[in-house]
């Protein structure tokens, strides 16, 4: 949930990573703490288990900067992918401003990321968040693979509402930061408009 | 932006950190946060220049998410109150509204849990009714277009800057 405080001069917004288990979220996540400086970072938060797989969720607070006397924040979450942690993921979407879906562009997916982006907006609905208007973006990720299916047939199978898609291979940055500027100003945009 | 999204208006918001701050003396306690349930901190009293506050109010709220799914599991709709005991520093944290919960940090060696519990119940009284009110001014602000287009645009270059030659 986006929190505007006129008294502290502060407003906060939420990005929630989402999609399939082993599509690369916490990658993305990860690779944006390395490249941002120290001052415009927080501290990142993985509550994975010992294999590094996500139980809760990643987070990350990045610094806009002050605009207009206004300090404004990204908070970036990540939910665990994995099917059997859909309790999670619901709790995580809560308040979301912003979402990007992360796919994974191999072929065998194909299922999981149809899967995962209808469980999407049955989690969005049930924290009272609108499918249709929240801003979202889609990550194809892991596109150096050699199985993977095209942007196009991507978008056909699963983006049928035209959001705004990137290729990415997040594990070397290739679109980790385009994707996360497109939606960072649709989030913007959308509370601006008071939306 | 969600409906659900948060205005706090600048009148009204130092009566609350008066709230806190006069808990905080009373139940001889560090630090108090108040922290939206999806994990936005509203506001923080008391001295805890070491810890990462944005870390700790997102935890914070997972936490007491975690905690009322548990709750539901076993029939109870939430836990109003969890506690966690240190050694030397713990953590109380209570629900304050439908959305705002309380997050109370103690030495175990400065104050007792009794006293922390007693004051926070005061404290929740106060905050209650000051968040009525936040929340009449705040209905009036939600809707409305935020910010002109200049700060809209400046925020745009912002963006930009902050992820520019980043790949």
């Amino acid at each position: 949930m986006s929190l505007i405080n006129y008294a502290s001069r502060e407003i906060n917004c939420k990005i929630v990573y989402y999609g399939p288990g082993l599509g690369g979220k916490t990658t993305n996540i990860k690779y944006v703490y390395k490249q941002i400086d120290a001052d415009a970072r927080g501290k990142l938060v993985s509550l994975a288990t010992e294999t590094d797989r996500t139980l809760f969720f990643d987070f990350l607070p990045l610094d806009l900067g002050q605009v207009q006397g206004f300090t404004t924040r990204f908070h970036l979450y990540t939910v665990p992918g994995q099917v059997h942690y859909d309790a999670s993921r619901r709790l995580i979407l809560k308040g979301a401003d912003g979402i990007i879906f992360v796919a994974d562009s191999q072929k065998e997916r194909l299922q999981d990321n149809i899967d995962s982006f209808k469980n999407l907006r049955v989690n969005l609905k049930s924290q009272s968040i609108e499918p249709d208007s929240i801003p979202l973006v889609i990550q194809y990720n892991k596109m150096d693979l050699p199985n993977v299916m095209s942007a196009e047939a991507l978008d056909e199978k699963i983006n049928d509402k035209g959001y705004l898609s990137f290729e990415s291979i997040a594990i070397e940055g290739v679109g980790v930061f385009d994707t996360l500027r497109a939606i960072s100003k649709l989030v913007l945009k959308s509370i601006s408009e008071g939306r | 932006m969600n409906k659900g999204g948060m205005v706090i208006p600048e009148e009204g918001f130092s009566e609350i950190n008066e709230v806190l701050d006069n808990l905080l003396e009373r139940s001889s306690s560090e630090c108090a946060f108040l922290v939206d349930k999806s994990g936005q901190l509203i506001s923080m009293r008391g001295d805890m220049d070491k810890v990462d506050s944005a870390a700790f109010a997102s935890l914070s709220a997972g936490n007491f998410a975690a905690t009322s799914e548990l709750a539901k599991l076993i029939g109870e709709e939430e836990f109003s109150v969890l506690f966690h005991e240190g050694d030397t520093e713990s953590i109380h944290i209570s629900i304050v509204a439908r959305n705002i919960i309380m997050v109370i940090v103690f030495r175990t060696d400065e104050t007792s849990l009794g006293l922390v519990r007693l004051e926070m119940k005061k404290t929740i009284k106060e905050l209650i009714k000051l968040f009525k009110d936040l929340n009449e001014k705040s209905k009036k602000e939600k809707g409305k277009k935020q910010f002109n287009d200049s700060f809209t645009k400046s925020l745009d270059d912002e963006i930009d800057n902050l992820f520019k030659d980043k790949g």
